[in-house]
């Protein structure tokens, strides 16, 4: 009895610490309160005048914001060094930032910084869910989190969160996230195709303590390195994550020291509510107000794969139904009411997967170079409807590749967004959609050292930018989730992976055509290299464009597989004959005249893994960025370079651009016989309706499509009277396919 | 940064060093740009109709005098007048539509061009001078995007903080 009355009296003594928040509060409190406020006020934390710190004494204001913000850059480059992974050593994919004590960022370091909100969501989670009473939020303490419904995009994205204390209260939380070359998912990766439900996604950590008195527990180290397929990359990026948040720790620990913590903590305030007022001012100057549209798709044919079960064996095609409206109050709102239904494969997303998407798209355009931070999200309204590919709002849901809808979904937001700053006159930042960051080379199994092991390879971080208004977009150097696109050292892609790069070089005709192209991609023909079986998945669009450019420019080029096992390479290798490097253009390839095989040449560009083994070839194809401009205005010399750089096969100058190489006058008369052509073969846009309409009355469209509309009239009634009526037709017009998965939102939303 | 009407014709005209460009895409944009682009793209049109608001290439909100005040008007630069500023100027065009593999490949090379079955091209030209203004990327079935609707009188009188050009008091 006296050791039981003993044990009482410490959880006693526990339960008398005082709140952990200001002035006596507690986190929740604090985060209620700030939320209060804000909606009493419309202002970070009720601040509606002038902002004092920043008006009284701006330079203290802003040495203040650098310093932070030194802090978070140094953690990051610092901190890297300790990771061994590519994917976070070679290209940087990690972010480091700084919270208040509820969870807003303060500011943030260069990276991959969609994530900068995705951990706000997750701290607010543990503020929220009263960790402060239990597990208990004290100094020293360690949190971490991957599951995307807390606040997240997919499990790959492991995020460290350490709480920063001043004496005894807590004054933020200093965070840090890093993608992980393999996440232990059903399929090898950190963008695993094959999952269907969550239970297949991989390590799953809930936003869990994981570590006291900075240390990592042993027992969290421990699961985690049984729980991937690359146990040393795990544990050094936790290592990494973990050293960045304690060097983000210490930077503020020196800033309070030095300028007091009163200061401080007014400083954390007014630097959000700055934020907030700066992006609606941004908005104020650079856009105008009213709606935008520019709806994405992408397919999942997954009708194909024997190896799922039934009810996820469908063929799809997602709609993003994308609209954006600046309102008069300059309130930026963006609306996926439309958006096709979540499903059994692992590309849906999540409300925080889509806010830090949208959080990453406006650094890189409305608020590239001010106080960077959660202020902007205070300045947007967004509506992911549930049961949607934006909104899955279902506990059993898979998210491991939800980039998969995710990057295409945000297409459109760039586009519109361009429409408003050209309407402004700010032309120099008008950009085109970006590229899909695809294909994915991605696999597992036995290395070419005889040891287990799995890759993501982040040359996918380079594919083509989308073509600017007064220049060609960036060739092969962009990735819409990272603003610092790299694509790492084939050396050390080699080392990791057992596949030698026979050649590495542009893709010709990639690139979205139109006046300005949109960046081009490139490509890498990889050769399996001493190993016994490596199964390569294959990701990305094939058979849909996704989105088209601007005002007259073309969509990039789908993608397509070319991939040959049981090859005849080392004996075309012996002979001394030349063997393939490279494919610029698919109709006249060397890989399929020189090298025999089983030959998977197709549109086939999303695939479950499939084994691979030494000798076999795997063309991987980065695709490139859209287009802007009526393509027969590009000039004559920019399609003659294309043609020297490789941008663009030959037959494409005249097919394409109407430019005659090496002919100007030729040039010109033919880009005036294109002209007449259009108008001989277009015909008005009503007249064509009628044709249209009929196709839709007699259900003449793939399954696929039928599927797709019928999800998004019976998802959203706005969108269902709209469809309708645009086409002149009946008020119950729908198409005979089943919906399960809108079955299955309709009970969950009942059970609710 | 402000710009002088000759470097913001330079910079459209894409005649600007890049590191100039590069300078004012880093500066504080200028509040007088909006009315230095509308000079600039005024004074380009053969045509004396009030732009109102730059729409896209080719394309702007034009303000036509009428009895009850005036009406805002999609207009292309050839002088066109495609519709009414909040209707979709798509509607009024002439459209190609590239749907199957021999039409998609004078755009892209075999296997780059997609399935024409899953999605298609339009294209969009202009009645008046058949330049492409548009282009959408869409499967078979799926409503004319209307792209944009600006709020003009929302965006002059309480953006700009003056009435919309030709609007009655």
């Amino acid at each position: 009895m006296a050791l039981v009355d003993r044990t009482r009296e410490l959880e006693a003594l526990a339960s008398e610490r005082r709140p952990i928040g200001w002035d006596g509060l507690t986190a929740a409190e604090m985060l209620t309160e700030s939320e209060r406020r804000f909606a009493q006020t419309g202002s970070y934390y009720g601040l509606t005048g002038e902002l004092e710190l920043k008006s009284g004494d701006p330079i203290r204001y802003e040495k203040l914001f650098s310093r932070v913000r030194g802090g978070l850059v140094s953690a990051r480059e610092t901190a890297l060094n300790i990771s061994a992974s590519p994917i976070v050593k070679e290209i940087g994919e990690l972010c480091f930032a700084l919270y208040t004590p509820e969870g807003d960022s303060v500011a943030l370091s260069t990276g991959i910084i969609v994530h900068v909100h995705t951990m706000s969501d997750a701290i607010k989670h543990m503020v929220r869910n009263e960790y402060e009473e239990n597990p208990g939020i004290a100094p020293g303490d360690v949190f971490t989190n991957n599951d995307a419904m807390i606040g997240d995009v997919h499990n790959a994205d492991v995020q460290t969160m350490v709480p920063i204390f001043w004496e005894d209260e807590l004054v933020g939380w200093a965070a840090g996230v890093t993608h992980e070359i393999d996440i232990g998912a059903k399929t090898p990766g950190g963008v695993p195709v094959g999952p269907i439900s969550r239970f297949e996604d991989g390590i799953d950590l809930p936003a869990k303590k994981i570590g006291s008195r900075d240390r990592l527990w042993r027992d969290h180290v421990l699961a985690g390195q049984k729980g991937t397929r690359t146990p040393m990359y795990w544990t050094l990026d936790e290592r990494t994550r973990l050293a960045g948040c304690h060097m983000v720790r210490e930077a503020v620990e020196r800033v309070i020291l030095e300028e007091g913590i009163d200061t401080y903590k007014r400083f954390v305030r007014e630097v959000i509510e700055d934020g907030r007022r700066s992006f609606q001012s941004r908005l104020r100057e650079m856009t105008v107000p009213g709606r935008y549209r520019a709806p994405a798709f992408i397919e999942l044919p997954f009708a194909k794969e024997e190896q799922l079960p039934s009810y996820a064996r469908v063929d799809k095609l997602f709609h993003a139904s994308v609209e954006l409206r600046i309102t008069r109050d300059a309130v930026l709102e963006l609306d996926y009411d439309g958006t096709s239904a979540w499903g059994y494969h692992s590309a849906n997303c999540t409300p925080s997967s889509m806010q830090g998407a949208i959080w990453v798209q406006l650094t890189q355009t409305l608020i590239c170079n001010d106080k960077v931070n959660d202020g902007a999200y205070f300045g947007l309204r967004a509506n992911f409807p549930p049961g949607t590919l934006s909104n899955h709002a279902n506990p059993n849901a898979s998210t491991g590749n939800a980039w998969y809808f995710l990057i295409p979904s945000f297409m459109g937001f760039i586009k519109s967004l361009s429409r408003s700053l050209q309407a402004r006159g700010f032309v120099e930042e008008v950009l085109a959609p970006y590229g899909l960051t695809a294909n994915a080379f991605q696999g597992g199994g036995v290395t070419q050292y005889g040891t287990p092991g799995a890759t993501t390879n982040f040359g996918l971080s380079c594919v083509g930018g989308g073509a600017k208004m007064l220049l060609d977009g960036l060739d092969y150097g962009a990735a819409m989730w990272n603003p610092e696109g790299d694509m790492g050292d084939m050396e050390m892609w080699e080392l990791i992976e057992p596949f030698l790069y026979l050649g590495q070089r542009v893709k010709p005709n990639t690139a979205g055509p139109g006046r300005h192209r949109g960046g081009s991609g490139y490509e890498c023909l990889r050769l399996a290299w001493k190993t016994p079986f490596f199964e390569m998945q294959n990701l990305g669009n094939g058979r849909v464009f996704m989105q088209s450019g601007l005002w007259g420019g073309y969509p990039a080029a789908c993608g397509y597989r070319h991939n040959v096992r049981d090859t005849d390479f080392f004996a075309v290798v012996e002979r001394g004959d030349p063997y393939p490097v490279h494919e610029p253009d698919p109709a006249d390839s060397a890989l399929a005249r020189d090298v025999q095989g089983r030959r998977e040449f197709d549109l086939e560009t999303t695939t479950l893994p499939h084994a691979m083994r030494q000798g076999d070839l795997y063309l991987c194809m980065f695709r490139g960025g859209a287009g802007l401009g009526d393509p027969l205005e590009r000039p004559y010399e920019a399609v003659m370079e294309d043609l020297t750089g490789d941008f663009l096969l030959e037959r494409y100058a005249e097919s394409l651009y109407g430019v005659v190489p090496g002919n100007r006058e030729a040039t010109e008369a033919l880009r005036a016989r294109r002209r007449e052509e259009r108008g001989r073969e277009a015909v008005p846009v009503r007249e064509w309706m009628e044709g249209e309409r009929r196709r839709l009355l007699e259900g003449d469209l793939i399954e696929p499509i039928k599927r797709m509309y019928a999800e998004s009239l019976r998802l959203s009634e706005r969108w269902a009277a709209e469809f309708r009526g645009f086409w002149d037709l009946p008020d119950d017009f729908d198409f005979e396919v089943a919906t399960p998965e809108i079955d299955l939102t309709r009970q969950l939303e009942a059970q609710a | 940064m402000r710009l002088d009407s000759a470097t913001l014709r330079d910079l459209v005209d894409e005649r600007l060093p890049r590191g100039e460009v590069r300078a004012i895409q880093s500066a504080y944009k200028d509040a007088g740009r909006f009315d230095a682009y509308l000079a600039l793209l005024q004074e380009r049109v053969e045509w004396d109709d009030p732009i109102v608001l730059p729409f896209g290439e080719h394309l702007f909100v034009v303000a036509k005098p009428g009895a009850a005040g005036a009406r805002y008007v999609v207009k292309c630069d050839c002088g066109h007048e495609f519709c009414e500023h909040t209707e979709n100027w798509k509607l009024e065009a002439l459209i190609r539509v590239r749907d199957d593999a021999e039409s998609l490949r004078e755009i892209y090379p075999e296997k780059m061009h997609g399935d024409p079955a899953w999605n298609v091209l339009r294209e969009y030209f202009c009645p008046g001078c058949r330049t492409q203004l548009e282009v959408e990327a869409v499967p078979p079935g799926y409503p004319v995007v209307h792209d944009f609707v600006p709020d003009l009188e929302g965006f002059y009188q309480e953006w700009l903080g003056r009435p919309l050009p030709g609007a009655t008091a």
